[in-house]
């Protein structure tokens, strides 16, 4: 399928390139960008794309899916539908499934499940220790052939240091990468913030302790061992300087953070809302001040939406209760073009945090297995976003693709309406004439 | 571009409807209740101890968590209000069968109940039940997690205006498990509305954290500072599963450093009184001869908080969302 979309604003993070003009795809690869173009180009069908942007499809670093888990209500299709109506064309899923995915068969099938639902690329993440138990470390090699990109504990910090010791050692072996989210497995087992607002709440806290310390771990562990780690989803100014200190000195280490830190703080409970019952905890607004500015200065290097399909009733406990999580795939552009636009960047700029910086990590993740999109370079997949830069629109929570409709930022006015995904080419996504009105 | 959430005890016109937490409600409010109750009091020496305030209305008794005294103060005041009282013992039955904290509250609200006490474990449960109960409904807070006690805190201050009259000279000491208390939080709200100009929070540093400062008290860890020169102290109970572990080695050790003796009361004024929510730990957190002695207005704060929680009850039950 040869398709050309005309009269667009191309942005490509990549090279830093903003011009008008059209694309031109073949075969599932970008064949000419802008001034690039081929002449001699025949497109089978020609997209008008006036008014709209055209960028990278949006990685993201972290996004659950529930599968295995919950295939009986086809969650697989709607969270990855959900994926393309938000731009999103490539999604990293952690392995805290059910059953966890600790052994080759289990990433097989949620590989081939979706492939064969042809919407977002899905690239899994292996459990670094079986079940997640932090005991014994898994067939990572076997997982990595089966389609692992790289191996993580989700969640459930490893206790035993002599396990992430040793786990972290066999994963340098074959050079693949960990993803750790830094929390410390008992400073951190509140269920808000420690601050004075959790105090005055009454609700047990997670000290910034929680992240610092286990910080300080990893980071020693790798420098003992030189394995590469991913740093999911920080949460606090101090965790942010330590990444800073750790990536100066040279350390292999990357990080990200979630768009509830991005723009959300320990405030935004309000009145015990469930919604904002989220991990990590939203911290203080200097926690997110620091996490804007880190974003914007590529010391965090991805932004990610940190989706968590939430059941409508597991919400509706008290806040301690209520299951942790909120969806966000059809909010990561929003999103990232709200903090883009406070922080005065420019499209490009904005748009890395959520395309090439994710997928350059990605790419590294994978050692070089194939394309990785993240370019509008001629011969990259052409794995798109076109989205409408001007208009505005309202989160309704009914009005999401995604089976999860919790979120805390429920009634908030986003900018950026995605009207087309393409997913190697082919259009995964186009946006109804009611949303296009 | 926030939503905007407006304190949800109040209705539009900032009348009580719910009685949730004492954060939020203005001095007049809290005065106001006050002032009831005192009216109330006199109901409980007479022959016949009823009013008809709440003839034909139901109130629900809903306690998840285990309480004898706080219910039972509750049931009489509803009763003295002529109100027809439900008691459920939640944590033994619906619940129990797996049925949704929610669910029990829209089958409860189908048996047409005016009125929910709830006591939950968790801190934030009563704002879920008064968000998710029909606009009729009041809902009053018995107590949830850590966060709030509300009639709790309405008694100590009805207690303290009695004793001491005026509010704007008084040294306040709250000593004890300041961290897991909603007693503690409760008073320390109600107090700083009441424009109390120096309260104390005293006791270790596992259990009063100095976040605490926030809610605009003083933190000292040291008891004879924290009671010097107080005209109230306010001794909270020691839960029995934290005195031996990571937050105190001991429930001797920890009577020894914080525990209230007649020596270090006389530290604290001559006339200054002695409170505590109950039930005590007698040679835990109080010696008995403190908590038999003159000092003491441990027996009447049990009788203010009937006056108190009539008070609350015919208020709310007054307003309309």
């Amino acid at each position: 399928m040869k398709t050309l979309i005309r009269n667009a604003r191309l942005v490509d993070p990549q090279s830093g390139q903003d011009e008008s003009g059209a694309i031109a795809i073949a075969d599932g690869l970008i064949v000419g960008a802008g001034a690039r173009a081929p002449a001699d180009f025949t497109a089978e069908r020609t997209i008008d794309a006036e008014g709209c942007v055209v960028v990278p499809g949006l990685v993201d670093l972290c996004a659950r899916l529930g599968e295995p888990g919950h295939e009986h209500e086809g969650m697989l299709e709607s969270e990855l539908a959900a994926a393309v109506a938000g731009g999103v064309t490539s999604v990293v899923c952690p392995p805290d499934t059910d059953p966890v995915l600790d052994e080759p068969g289990l990433v097989e099938m949620l590989k081939f499940r979706a492939q064969s639902l042809d919407l977002a690329r899905v690239f899994p993440l292996g459990a670094l220790t079986r079940g997640l138990a932090g005991e014994a470390i898994t067939e990572m090699a076997e997982l990595s052939e089966a389609g692992c990109v790289g191996f993580a504990q989700a969640d459930v910090a490893v206790r035993d240091t002599l396990v992430l010791h040793r786990a972290l050692q066999y994963a340098a072996t074959f050079g693949y990468t960990v993803w750790l989210r830094p929390n410390d497995a008992w400073l951190g087992q509140g269920v808000a913030a420690k601050g004075p607002l959790a105090t005055r709440m009454g609700l047990s806290g997670v000290p910034v302790l929680a992240e610092t310390i286990a910080l300080a771990t990893i980071f020693e562990l790798v420098r003992d061992t030189g394995a590469r780690v991913h740093l999911s989803r920080l949460s606090s100014a101090a965790g942010v300087e330590l990444v800073r200190q750790a990536k100066a000195e040279g350390l292999p280490v990357t990080c990200d953070a979630s768009i509830h830190q991005l723009h959300l703080i320990d405030v935004d409970m309000g009145y015990f809302d469930a919604a904002t019952r989220l991990v990590p905890p939203l911290r203080q607004q200097r926690d997110r001040d620091a996490i804007r500015a880190a974003l914007a200065d590529a010391t965090i290097d991805a932004l990610v939406s940190d989706h968590t399909p939430v059941a409508e009733d597991a919400k509706h406990l008290p806040f301690a209760e209520a299951e942790p999580g909120a969806t966000g795939l059809e909010l990561l552009l929003g999103l990232a073009l709200k903090w883009g636009d406070a922080a005065r960047l420019g499209l490009a700029q904005t748009l890395a945090a959520v395309t090439t910086r994710p997928a350059a990590l990605l790419l590294r993740s994978r050692q070089g297995d194939g394309a990785v999109p993240g370019g509008l370079a001629p011969g990259a997949p052409a794995d798109l976003c076109v989205f409408a830069a001007d208009r505005f629109w309202n989160v309704e929570p009914a009005r999401l693709v995604s089976r999860s409709r919790h979120t805390p930022f429920a009634g908030h006015e986003l900018r950026g309406c995605v009207r087309w995904t393409f997913v190697a080419g082919r259009v995964a996504y186009e946006a109804g004439d009611a949303d296009r009105a | 571009m926030f939503v905007a959430r407006r304190n949800p005890q109040l209705n539009r016109n900032d009348e009580l409807i719910h009685l949730l937490s004492i954060e939020g409600l203005p001095a007049s409010i809290v005065l106001h209740i006050l002032d009831t109750a005192g009216t109330f009091l006199s109901v409980n020496d007479r022959d016949v101890k009823k009013v008809p305030l709440l003839r034909g209305k139901s109130v629900f008794n809903l306690f998840f968590e285990n309480s004898t005294r706080t219910r039972t103060t509750f049931e009489i005041a509803a009763k003295r209000l002529s109100a027809d009282v439900i008691n459920l013992d939640i944590a033994r039955s619906s619940t129990a069968k797996g049925e949704s904290l929610l669910d029990t509250i829209a089958n409860l609200s189908a048996m047409h109940a005016d009125m929910f006490v709830v006591r939950h474990s968790q801190s934030g449960a009563p704002y879920l039940i008064a968000r998710h109960c029909a606009p009729h409904v009041h809902v009053v807070n018995a107590g949830d997690g850590r966060h709030s006690h509300p009639t709790q805190g309405l008694l100590d201050m009805y207690t303290i205006r009695h004793y001491k009259k005026d509010f704007t000279q008084l040294v306040v000491a709250i000593v004890g498990d300041i961290v897991h208390s909603r007693v503690a939080r409760s008073d320390i709200h109600a107090l700083t509305t009441l424009g109390v100009p120096e309260i104390r929070a005293v006791g270790p540093k596992t259990l009063v954290p100095g976040d605490l400062k926030e809610m605009g008290v003083r933190v000292c860890h040291d008891m004879s500072e924290g009671i010097r020169g107080a005209d109230v102290v306010i001794m909270l109970r020691l839960q029995n599963e934290r005195m031996n572990g990571a937050m105190l080695p001991s429930a001797g050790e920890f009577f020894k450093t914080f525990g209230l003796t007649a020596e270090k009361l006389a530290l604290a004024k001559p006339d200054a009184i002695v409170m505590h929510p109950g039930p005590i730990n007698r040679g835990v957190e109080i010696d008995s001869s403190v908590a038999d002695g003159s000092q003491s207005v441990i027996l009447p704060q049990v009788t203010y908080g009937i006056a108190v929680r009539m008070a609350v009850m015919s208020i709310i039950a007054g307003n309309t969302a």
